[in-house]
C-alpha cells in the first residue's frame, strides 16, 4: 500500500491545470513594468454612511460613519478598488504567502481582496462581536463559517479563478470581494486610481482592469526590456 | 415534614406576591397613547390571576398542615363524588377565567390591531431580514417606489429590492438602520420579512407583532414621549437573533423633520 501513496500523488499533480507559471521565471534584469490610473467618465452611484448603531462595538471604531463602498471615487474621475491583472500573457510564479483578510469595525479590510488560486488565505475576526462570513462562490465550493470574538483565524484557498463576493450573515451591510485570479501579476487601484504591475518578462500581455460595478475592461501591452509601459482604462459610471 | 411544606409553600406564595406587588422586575414606563390600557388589562390579569393564585397556594398550605399523613395507618379520604367531578369542575373554572379575560381584553387588543388606519399617520416600510431591521421613508415625492425581491442587494445598501434605475418614485425613498419617528404623531407600519419569521417588540411602545414572510402586515401606534428606545426581535430567527436589534428615536416634531432632511441629503 505504502508505494501506491507516491504514485497517486503524482497522478493529481499531472491532472493540475497546465500554465506558463512557475517558480523563478523572471530575472530581475529583464523585467518590466505596466503603471497607470484609473478613471470614470459619467455619474458613479453615490456612496452612502452605513449606520451600525446595532453593534456598539462597531460603530465606537468609527469617528466618522463607513461609507458603502460599491464605487470608491477619488479626486479627478479616480476609480479605487479596481483589480488590474494579466488575463493573457506570462503569468509569473505562484505566490506562496498567505493572504490576510480582516474583520475590524464590522467592515471587510481591504474591500477587494487578490488571492491566487491556491493561495492561503487567512481570515481574522477583530472584533468584539461574531461574525459569520460567507463567501459567495459559484465557481468553487460555496461555504459560510461563524467567528466568535477571538476565534483563531480561518484557513483557507480556492482552486479555480473567480471573483467572489462576500457577505457577513450577521451585519447585512458587510460587503467585499475575493478576486481568486490565476496570474502572480495584479494589482488593485487607490484612492488616486493609480496602479503599478513589476516584474514582467518581455512578452505580449492583455491586462484586464475588473470593478465590482462597472465591469471590465481590456488593454494590450508588449514588454521588451525594462522599461515601464503605460495602460489606463476608462470606465463608464451610472448613477444606479 | 408535612408542616414543613405547608409554611414552605406558605413563605414562597408571600414572597412572590411581594415582588409582583412592588413592581420588583416590571415592565418599562409606557410611551405609547394606547399603552395605557394594555397596562390596565394587564393588571387586571395579575390581579385576578394573582388572587387565585394566593388563594389556593394557600389552600394547599392549609390542606398540608391540617391533614399531613399522621403516620397513624387511618385511611385516606377522596375528595366527595370522586376525581371526575373535581378536574371537571377545575378545568370549567379556569377555562371561564381565560374567557373572562379575554372578553374584558379583546376591545385593549382591537383598539390596536384591528383599528382602521389613520388619515393622518405617517407611513414607514419595515423590512427586517437576518439580523437587522431597516426603515423606509417615501421621501420628498410622498410615494415609496415599488419592491423588486430580486434586486435586493444588502452589501450595496438596496435592503429593500428598489429600482432608482427605471422608477423615479424609488430615488427619493429614504432608507434608515433606525425607526426615527415624531412624537405625538401616529405612525403606520408596513412590515415584511425578507427571508424568515421575525418581530416587532418595544416594551416601553406595549406593542409586539411578527413580521411573517409574503405578507404586508400594518402596525399603528403613537409614542408620545421623546427618547431612544430599543426595537428587539422576539422570534427566534437564526444564528445571530440574539443580535438582532435597532433603535426607536422618538424626536420632537421640528428634530423629525430636520433628521428627515438630513436623511434626504444622503440618498
Amino acid at each position: 500500500m505504502h508505494k501506491t501513496v507516491p504514485i497517486v500523488v503524482l497522478a493529481g499533480i499531472a491532472l493540475l491545470p497546465t500554465t506558463s507559471r512557475g517558480p523563478g521565471r523572471v530575472a530581475p534584469s529583464v523585467a518590466g513594468t505596466v503603471s497607470g490610473s484609473v478613471t470614470y467618465t459619467g455619474t458613479p452611484p453615490k456612496m452612502k454612511p452605513i449606520d451600525m448603531s446595532k453593534e456598539p462595538s462597531c460603530a465606537s471604531q468609527h469617528a466618522t460613519p463607513v461609507m458603502t463602498e460599491n464605487a470608491v471615487t477619488g479626486a479627478g474621475s479616480t476609480l479605487a478598488n479596481v483589480v488590474i491583472y494579466v488575463s493573457a500573457g506570462e503569468q509569473g510564479a505562484a505566490a506562496t504567502a498567505a493572504v490576510r483578510y480582516d474583520q475590524k469595525g464590522c467592515q471587510y479590510l481591504p474591500h477587494v481582496a487578490v488571492v491566487e488560486v491556491n493561495q492561503p488565505l487567512e481570515i481574522y475576526n477583530d472584533d468584539q462581536t461574531s461574525h459569520n462570513i460567507h463567501p459567495l462562490a459559484t465557481t468553487n465550493a460555496e461555504w459560510n463559517k461563524s467567528q466568535p470574538p477571538g476565534a483563531p483565524p480561518i484557513h483557507t484557498s480556492y482552486g479555480k479563478p473567480e471573483f467572489i463576493p462576500v457577505k457577513c450573515n450577521v451585519h447585512p451591510w458587510m460587503h467585499g470581494y475575493f478576486a481568486v485570479l490565476s496570474t502572480a501579476h495584479h494589482a488593485v487601484s487607490g484612492a488616486d486610481g493609480k496602479f503599478t504591475l513589476a516584474g514582467l518578462a518581455p512578452g505580449k500581455y492583455t491586462l484586464t482592469a475588473w470593478h465590482e460595478k462597472f465591469g471590465t475592461q481590456t488593454a494590450e501591452v508588449t514588454i521588451t526590456g525594462n522599461e515601464t509601459a503605460t495602460a489606463n482604462f476608462v470606465f463608464k459610471a451610472t448613477p444606479y | 415534614m408535612g408542616k414543613l411544606l405547608a409554611a414552605l409553600i406558605a413563605v414562597i406564595t408571600i414572597v412572590s406576591t411581594a415582588i409582583f406587588v412592588r413592581h420588583t422586575w416590571w415592565m418599562p414606563p409606557d410611551i405609547s397613547v394606547h399603552g395605557a390600557g394594555i397596562d390596565h388589562q394587564l393588571g387586571e390579569t395579575m390581579l385576578s390571576a394573582g388572587l387565585l393564585f394566593v388563594v389556593s397556594q394557600l389552600v394547599l398550605a392549609f390542606f398540608i398542615w391540617r391533614f399531613a399523613d399522621r403516620g397513624d395507618a387511618r385511611p385516606i379520604k377522596t375528595f366527595p363524588g370522586g376525581v371526575t367531578p373535581m378536574v371537571v369542575g377545575a378545568l370549567v373554572l379556569v377555562g371561564a377565567e381565560v374567557l373572562a379575560l379575554t372578553f374584558v381584553g379583546t376591545k385593549v387588543w382591537a383598539g390596536i390591531y384591528q383599528a382602521p388606519p389613520n388619515p393622518n399617520a405617517l407611513h414607514i416600510d419595515v423590512q427586517a431580514e437576518q439580523f437587522a431591521f431597516y426603515f423606509r421613508y417615501a421621501g420628498v415625492d410622498g410615494k415609496f417606489g415599488g419592491t423588486h425581491p430580486n434586486l435586493i442587494d444588502d452589501g450595496n445598501g438596496n435592503f429593500f429590492g428598489l429600482d432608482p434605475a427605471n422608477d423615479t418614485s424609488a430615488r427619493d425613498d429614504i432608507v434608515a438602520a433606525s425607526l426615527v419617528i415624531p412624537a405625538n404623531q401616529p405612525i403606520l407600519l408596513t412590515m415584511h420579512a425578507k427571508d424568515v419569521g421575525h418581530a416587532f417588540y418595544v416594551p416601553e411602545l406595549r406593542i409586539q407583532q411578527d413580521f411573517v414572510p409574503g405578507l404586508d402586515i400594518p402596525l399603528q401606534f403613537t409614542a408620545t414621549k421623546t427618547g431612544k428606545y430599543e426595537i428587539v426581535c422576539t422570534q427566534l430567527c437564526g444564528l445571530g437573533h440574539y443580535n438582532m436589534r435597532a433603535y426607536l428615536e422618538v424626536k420632537a416634531p421640528d428634530d423629525f423633520a430636520q433628521w428627515l432632511k438630513d436623511q434626504a441629503a444622503q440618498q
